[in-house]
């Protein structure tokens, strides 16, 4: 006797538990279905956030490989390379290599900015969406550029004078933390951080 | 001596990799180098003399110094 009443009682309760809970697990359900789909048709170029940093990351072990230690530590405390110029002496005139901006060129002894160099590496093979060089392997590709082909690499810029795309002000002070980088020495022997920027 | 490429939104990439005292691999690095100056690409070496670091532009595989560590491959400067 007492069986049949836990039965029933199990049974009332199994019905009471549907209607109060089976709208809400029954919708629970169509969510999960509407959302797996829509996670199978995730579109393959969705970007992924970590690329940019990982290929960041790539160009800065290249440029340190490249340049060395110290150079890189510089690039990450400026956020520019350095080199001479080949004219002249050789140590009269120098570029600021800005990642993705124009190329700065200024006078070492007095600072005075000379011109503006405008620069790109457009990968004719990269596919659509494949965007642009990393920051660091864009400022490594000028510095090369620089070191092996100067007078090839500035007939193909566009030049302008200072102020076009830079700001004046903004590279003048770059000017003078270059020079306080250098005199601390800590770039000193490497990537051509190896000399006065400006008096 | 390895062979890299600059590549827009991803960094440098291996081509090949090998010692070019060995006629097999440097074979290979001679075809690798090849292939990417047909399609255009500019070649650098980077080198170093007494710590200071400089580059030079190679347009012939004989013309890499034997110690070199890399060649980097950049797509062609335009003015931008």
């Amino acid at each position: 006797m007492s069986g049949v009443a836990i039965a029933a009682l199990a049974i009332v309760c199994v019905a009471l538990a549907a209607v109060a809970y089976g709208p809400e697990l029954a919708h629970a359900r169509r969510r999960r279905r509407r959302r797996e789909p829509a996670q199978r048709r995730r579109p393959p170029d969705l970007p992924d956030p970590g690329e940019e940093l990982r290929a960041e990351r790539r160009a800065e072990r290249l440029l340190g490989e490249v340049l060395g230690a110290e150079a890189l530590e510089a690039y990450r405390a400026l956020g520019f390379l350095h080199c001479f110029g080949a004219g002249g002496d050789g140590r009269s005139y120098g570029y600021l290599i800005y990642p993705h901006k124009p190329i700065a060129s200024f006078d070492v002894a007095t600072g005075e900015l000379l011109n503006e160099h405008c620069v790109s590496f457009p990968d004719r093979e990269a596919p659509a969406g494949a965007g642009r060089l990393p920051d660091a392997d864009d400022a490594l590709a000028k510095w090369l550029a620089l070191q092996a082909d100067e007078r090839g690499l500035v007939n193909e810029a566009n030049m302008h004078l200072p102020g076009r795309q830079l700001d004046p002000d903004h590279v003048r002070r770059d000017i003078v933390r270059l020079s306080e980088w250098t005199s601390r020495g800590a770039a000193a022997p490497e990537g051509n951080l190896d000399g006065p920027a400006a008096a | 001596m390895k062979l890299v490429r600059m590549r827009p939104g991803h960094g440098d990439e291996l081509l090949a990799e090998g010692d070019p005292e060995l006629a097999e691999e440097e074979a290979r690095l001679i075809e690798a180098f090849r292939r990417q100056l047909d399609r255009g690409l500019w070649a650098a070496v980077p080198t170093q003399t007494a710590g200071h670091r400089e580059a030079l532009h190679v347009r012939h595989f004989d013309e890499v110094p034997r110690d070199a560590e890399r060649i980097i491959f950049i797509p062609p400067a335009v003015g931008g």
